[in-house]
């Protein structure tokens, strides 16, 4: 930065005069020219995220959220299940979104977190999958592909310190040279993601997590594993104060997918520690 | 001193309607050694002969591996085809970093046809990579801008994907075509006579088969120089019977000369063989070429 320290008087530097934050301060007297000048001055204080955070404005919060997507491996395919409520911050504001949808012909994905950023998304795999349809040539993007594509954006996205504020999930069969290959995976905001036979997100990897790990099987029919979802949805309702008793369940086989209408789970609220909740537990509220 | 007052450059048309800067180009690929290719349902083959340009210099490499799925062989200006196959090269691994999978192959040739006629593709592959979003960008036409030359190689583009193995013949014009068995390169028609006698057979010939074929056909554009193995190259792409890709790779020069000897030694056998061989090409109902 040695064009800097003789003092913010000099004409910008030039694109060779010296390391990345000298181009950034150059972009910025072209693009920023009054932001621009107070950041040449203190350029030297602020390292080049600083500075983008500054020029770019992108630390963000969620504003509308969706909360837990549980999903997993069955028989046939996959399953994936979640409320249809959306939070404006901690309010519950919205009760019949769809936070699950189709991807193609061979994918399905769910989102938890910010709604509009979801939507986004949506737009983005949209765009994808019309111009691979176009091509019309019998090959097409199946579940791992859609994966690793939002896991490349995702990351992409936090490392500009803008991401997508969402947990991914994305589940889907596709015809293979092996046979039928089913896929599961998440990604999140943060651009980490795997590969498992159940995945939930949010409230749901706290809470659902533990008993689909102790009841999952991997040659579960459709009804066994819709009862597994529920039972998984019905702790989430109890527990997570930002779900609703308002369920969308969809699944996608070899057939194509399919998305349910949402419905209410029965529930009993009857139990002593509901009836009580501070018992047992002194010093809370 | 002209002969032809319209080749000047690639921007000017002739009356006739013919843009011969790029037909020339269309010639160089003709003054090339031979290359052929040819593929069965599973698998696809490329073959080239390697002329060495003097006694005293070994040949240039004609065959290149792009991908683990996908490879090139080359007839015409070897400088040029080594650019284009840095671009495929380049292509596959762009979608395999944001897929992690394959390039199709039809893709693959259409990018290549692209690129021989617009010339500025990689700002597509940049914007495309960047910002993880697919853009159409209105790129020059290399045929606008006199400065520019078409590229004067055509390809041979062999690969596998989900729907199959294929082989796609790039030309410099930027047209390209799918085929069941081509030849191109010098003397090509010898070896392109050859493939069409045979090819309605190919879809369900086994890799063995295939490069048996290929190796006879390059051997048609020898025009009487014996085939050995040190004067071609054979390289294989394919799916296994369970499924897994058999990545693409030269074959092995002791193995290749193996197949030489055993084709010649069938040659000399009294001709039974070859009257079989015809018997099951006809009773074959195989689809007819595809393009």
């Amino acid at each position: 930065m040695g064009s800097h320290a003789a003092g913010g008087s000099q004409a910008p530097p030039t694109a060779t005069a010296g390391g990345g934050e000298t181009q950034r301060t150059h972009v910025a007297f072209i693009f920023y020219p009054s932001i621009g000048i107070v950041v040449f001055a203190f350029d030297k204080f602020i390292n080049s995220h600083g500075l983008l955070m500054l020029l770019f404005h992108t630390n963000r919060y969620p504003y509308v959220t969706g909360t837990s997507v549980i999903a997993l491996k069955y028989k046939d395919g996959v399953i994936m299940a979640c409320d249809t409520g959306a939070s404006y911050g901690s309010t519950l504001r919205y009760k019949s979104v769809e936070r699950i949808k189709a991807v193609g012909k061979h994918s399905l994905i769910g989102a938890s977190g910010e709604f509009s950023d979801f939507q986004e998304i949506l737009r983005y795999l949209d765009e994808l999958t019309l111009s691979d349809h176009m091509w019309d040539d019998g090959n097409s993007l199946g579940p791992k592909e859609i994966h690793s594509y939002l896991t490349r954006v995702m990351y992409n996205r936090r490392n500009k310190f803008d991401p997508l504020w969402n947990s991914l999930v994305l589940g889907g069969v596709k015809k293979g040279p092996k046979g039928d290959e089913k896929y599961l995976g998440m990604v999140n905001m943060i651009g980490t993601h795997f590969e498992e036979n159940h995945v939930a997100t949010g409230f749901g990897n706290h809470l659902a997590i533990p008993i689909l790990r102790a009841e999952w099987r991997e040659d579960m029919s459709f009804e066994e594993a819709v009862k597994l979802v529920e039972k998984c949805l019905l702790v989430l309702l109890y527990r997570d104060r930002s779900s609703i008793n308002k369920f969308q369940i969809a699944k996608i086989t070899t057939e194509g997918s399919t998305i349910y209408p949402p419905y209410s789970l029965k529930t009993y609220w009857g139990f002593s520690h509901f009836e009580n909740p501070a018992q047992g537990a002194v010093g809370s509220w | 001193m002209f002969r032809n007052q319209y080749d000047t450059d690639v921007t000017t048309w002739s009356p006739q309607g013919r843009l011969f800067q790029v037909e020339y180009a269309m010639e160089a690929v003709k003054q090339g050694s031979a290359c052929v290719g040819l593929r069965s349902s599973t698998h696809a083959v490329l073959a080239a002969a390697n002329k060495p340009a003097s006694e005293l210099s070994s040949y240039q490499r004609k065959v290149f591996r792009v991908a683990e799925h996908a490879g090139v062989a080359l007839a015409g200006l070897t400088a040029d085809g080594r650019v284009l196959s840095r671009f495929l090269r380049n292509e596959c691994i762009n979608h395999s970093f944001v897929y992690e999978a394959p390039l199709p192959i039809s893709r693959l040739a259409l990018r290549l046809a692209d690129k021989a006629q617009l010339r500025t593709l990689p700002k597509y592959a940049l914007v495309c990579v960047k910002n993880f979003r697919l853009r159409e960008l209105l790129i020059p036409v290399c045929t606008q801008r006199s400065w520019k030359r078409p590229y004067g190689v055509g390809l041979l583009v062999a690969g596998l994907d989900e729907t199959g193995a294929h082989l796609y013949y790039n030309c410099p014009s930027g047209n390209y075509f799918e085929y069941q068995a081509f030849a191109i390169g010098s003397r090509s028609q010898a070896a392109k006579t050859f493939l069409e006698r045979r090819f309605e057979g190919y879809n369900d010939y086994t890799p063995e088969q295939l490069i048996k074929d290929a190796l006879s056909a390059i051997k048609e554009t020898l025009q009487g120089e014996k085939l050995t193995s040190a004067n071609c190259t054979v390289a294989i792409v394919g799916r296994k019977d369970d499924g897994t890709i058999e990545p693409f790779q030269m074959i092995d020069a002791t193995r290749i000369q193996e197949i030489i000897d055993s084709m010649e030694a069938a040659e000399e056998a009294p001709p039974v063989e070859p009257s079989s061989m015809q018997e099951e090409e006809r009773t074959s109902d195989a689809a007819p070429m595809d393009i």
